[in-house]
């Protein structure tokens, strides 16, 4: 028995030492929070918030309906500006700059932080045009061969070229739900952004869709640092290293994806994790 | 939840209710559900029948202004009447007197016609326009001049009624035995065998005709249906009846005078006294005759829409209201298409959502419920009284339109970009496109069905719009096509009003031709913003 004991903690030890380059522990953190409190109205939304988000990782936030974690994911690309009641205080920082600074164009931010929406949103043109919106907007192509360019790169890395190649100029919104929501990552991948926020991205597809946008969200991890939303803990569990749980506006407990599946430090994680509300 | 299903009381509770009182309260439900399909069907079909009488009405009423009668006539074009000196020069030719030239085509065509007022109403058979179509004729060809040429000579309002059948009947009847005329023109006596005309005696005295005190005649006056005699060629006018002998004047000259065998003669009657139709018997006996000989056509009314209002109704076009209407209606488009749209999307996606936006939106609403000639005032005293715009301009008329229209395109177009969803906007600010950007390559576009929608359902609105064109001067009477928006002009509605006013009969088949033309474009722009709205129809 107590052999057996040692042999357990001795694997929770190597596991802990092969996927501490994984969870990033080691890097800087790519996006960090300070204090984030976020107010619809009179409603305190999100409070004390404090977060690091490592590069080149997945980095899950779970928790209940209305516990804010939309509400965070949003006021890292400024979303939450276009709701006019919102206020945010504390402090977000990308690369050290703080995104929250007057001087800060948040246009240029949200170019460096992408999103893609729960429910598959392509705009209503052609398949081409809607990877090619942000480029054009941005300047980032100079002619219409670089563009072709940076649409087939975006297309292939999420995983889409082989399936529309033929029918660029088809309309976006005729494809099939998970089509359209690997569209949307790769509309968000083609303005080349540091950081992928994806709020729910497979609450509205079916599991076969969902298995192939968690696959590309896996080949993502190595070049972008992607924060995902999700309702799902097996997705969390999936896909992500680290994962935060929120409870009621508060950050309960953050770590490594593994330990808070399997060893949660806050009770109300445990509960939650094992299904006992939620 | 379990619990309270098998909850012992609750069941049997239920259950009492008899098995007839169920039936009774289900045969209610059914009954009034029947009664109110039945009252829903009724309301439909009230207002379906109300929509189709009108509709037949108006139509019926508009069939005859939609053709024209006119009478082929030789028209000789003598060079001493259009160019005496010989010149050809346009000046000369516009002035000379056409009017002479088809009075003399249509004396030829009925020839022998005495007496001043015979020959007045033989030419004033002819309307004015006549003469004006032969003048561009001649104008467009001068090579015509000196020849002689065949063409249509439009007739008056009152002949070409009378020639659409609504004036007078006429019943025919030949004549029993053999009549004698007195001679070939003028006051002539027919006479007859004892008996020729004793069943028309018979008649006129039951008609209560008079008797005429020194010759115990039946005296026939303008309240008396009408008795005619075609004679010989000719055609006399009864004005006093015996059995056996009738004076009268003759329409159309005799061409010889003696007997004419019993049944080569005929009796004719216009059943509606002279005194109540616009045609008088000498007018009809021109008519019969140029009808007799092939001469009258009946054509397409081109006329109508391509010439401007007139006095006269045979010469009264729609064409100088189109064209006011076009003007007047473009300006609204320009005018307010743009500021509605600006507006629509400021309030929609930028104004801040405060007391003050608050009571603009309640004031646009407000605004669409002002009545019309309200508007007509506020252009009066701002537009033309304040800057001095011109009177019965399409330019003042489109903008007092575009006053009463922006509400209404406001409100559509905020409906149509508040139907488009937000998860398109945030995709975009998501993108890093700026707000302005994703409202002008995004919503924008994706609203545009909408906005064209409200657009096309305002200017119909427009369209048909009277009282505050009336206010600033449109109701004038305009004979000249405007060529810009400064002109005087006047719009559809505003000609079907001022035609409606006019007692003639042709104006008011005008009316209702110019009514069918204003529903026309009016379900001609409805159908198209139905066919956008149903084109560009998206479900997200």
């Amino acid at each position: 028995m107590e052999n057996t004991a040692v042999d357990l903690s001795a694997i929770e030890r190597v596991e802990a030492a092969r996927t501490a380059h994984i969870t990033g522990a080691a890097k800087p953190a790519k996006v960090v929070a300070k204090g984030v409190d976020v107010y619809y109205g009179a409603k305190h939304a999100l409070m004390g918030v404090n977060v690091d988000i490592p590069d080149r990782g997945v980095m899950a936030f779970i928790g209940p309906s209305g516990c804010g974690k939309s509400t965070f994911l949003r006021c890292i690309n400024r979303m939450n500006d276009t709701i006019s009641s919102c206020r945010v205080t504390g402090n977000i920082t990308i690369d050290g700059q703080d995104i929250y600074d007057p001087a800060l164009d948040v246009v240029q931010l949200r170019a460096r932080v992408g999103m893609v929406f729960q429910k598959p949103n392509p705009f209503p043109k052609s398949i081409y045009d809607n990877v090619a919106y942000g480029p054009r907007i941005h300047g980032l192509a100079a002619n219409k061969a670089e563009l072709d360019e940076i649409v087939q790169k975006s297309l292939e890395k999420a995983a889409l070229w082989g399936e529309v190649k033929d029918r660029l100029a088809d309309s976006g919104t005729g494809l099939s739900g998970g089509q359209q929501q690997r569209l949307c990552i790769a509309r968000a991948i083609a303005v080349s952004p540091d950081v992928i926020l994806m709020d729910e991205p497979c609450s509205a597809l079916d599991p076969i869709a969902t298995a192939k946008v968690e696959t590309l969200i896996d080949e993502l991890r190595s070049n972008y640092c992607i924060i995902i939303v999700t309702h799902s803990m097996q997705q969390a569990a999936r896909v992500s290293q680290r994962t935060a749980f929120f409870h009621l506006g508060t950050l309960v407990e953050e770590g490594a994806t593994q330990t808070i599946f399997t060893n949660p430090v806050d009770q109300r994680t445990q509960d939650y994790i094992t299904g006992r509300f939620g | 939840m379990t619990d309270t299903l098998a909850s012992p009381n609750s069941a049997p509770q239920r259950r009492q209710l008899k098995a007839d009182a169920a039936a009774a309260l289900l045969k209610r439900r059914y009954a009034s559900e029947r009664l109110f399909k039945v009252l829903g069907l009724g309301a439909l079909l009230l207002t379906a029948s109300f929509l189709v009488i009108l509709l037949t009405n108006i139509v019926t009423k508009s069939i005859p202004a939609f053709s024209e009668h006119v009478v082929n006539l030789d028209v000789v074009i003598d060079p001493k009447v259009v160019d005496p000196e010989g010149k050809r020069d346009s000046a000369t030719l516009l002035a000379a007197d056409y009017a002479s030239l088809t009075r003399a085509a249509i004396m030829s065509a009925i020839p022998g016609i005495e007496g001043r007022n015979p020959r007045r109403a033989l030419t004033s058979l002819l309307s004015s326009g006549a003469a004006d179509d032969l003048r561009e004729r001649v104008v467009a060809d001068p090579s015509i001049i000196g020849t002689t040429i065949k063409m249509p000579l439009l007739f008056s309002d009152d002949v070409d009624l009378y020639l659409k059948g609504s004036s007078s009947v006429t019943s025919q009847e030949n004549g029993s035995s053999d009549l004698t005329a007195s001679d070939v023109k003028g006051d002539i006596t027919l006479t007859g065998a004892e008996g020729t005309f004793a069943k028309l005696v018979a008649q006129l005295e039951s008609e209560n005709a008079e008797v005429s005190p020194e010759t115990g005649a039946r005296l026939l006056t303008p309240l008396l249906p009408s008795r005619l005699i075609e004679i010989n060629g000719g055609l006399v006018k009864l004005a006093s009846v015996t059995p056996t002998t009738a004076t009268g004047t003759t329409l159309i000259p005799l061409t010889s005078s003696g007997v004419a065998k019993a049944g080569s003669w005929q009796l004719d009657t216009y059943a509606q006294p002279e005194s109540r139709r616009k045609s008088s018997d000498q007018d009809i006996a021109f008519i019969e005759t140029l009808r007799d000989k092939g001469a009258i056509e009946r054509n397409f009314n081109w006329r109508f829409f391509t010439s401007g209002d007139s006095r006269e109704a045979e010469l009264a076009g729609i064409r100088g209201a189109l064209v006011g209407t076009a003007w007047t209606l473009l300006v609204t488009l320009i005018i307010c298409l743009p500021i509605g749209v600006l507006a629509a999307i400021y309030l929609e996606e930028f104004a801040p959502k405060n007391k003050l936006t608050d009571i603009i939106e309640v004031n646009i609403n407000n605004l669409a419920a002002v009545p019309s000639i309200v508007f007509g005032l506020l252009g009066l005293s701002v537009f033309l009284n304040f800057f001095g715009l011109p009177r019965s301009a399409p330019l003042v008329g489109g903008l007092v339109l575009a006053l009463l229209v922006l509400p209404t395109i406001i409100i559509a177009s905020r409906a149509a970009i508040k139907a488009v969803p937000p998860s398109i906007r945030e995709a975009a600010i998501g993108l890093g496109a700026s707000h302005q950007q994703a409202v002008f390559h995004h919503v924008l576009p994706l609203a545009m069905p909408g906005i064209m929608t409200g657009t096309i359902i305002g200017m119909a609105h427009a369209l048909g719009e009277t009282a505050p064109l009336l206010m600033i001067g449109m109701i004038a009477f305009i004979v000249d096509v405007p060529d810009t928006m400064t002109d005087a002009a006047t719009v559809l509605p505003v000609q079907i009003f001022l035609w409606s006013d006019l007692p003639e009969a042709a104006f008011q088949q005008r009316t209702a031709a110019a009514i069918v033309v204003l529903l026309g474009f009016l379900f001609l722009m409805n159908g198209a913003a139905i066919w956008l709205r149903n084109k560009f129809e998206r479900r997200w």
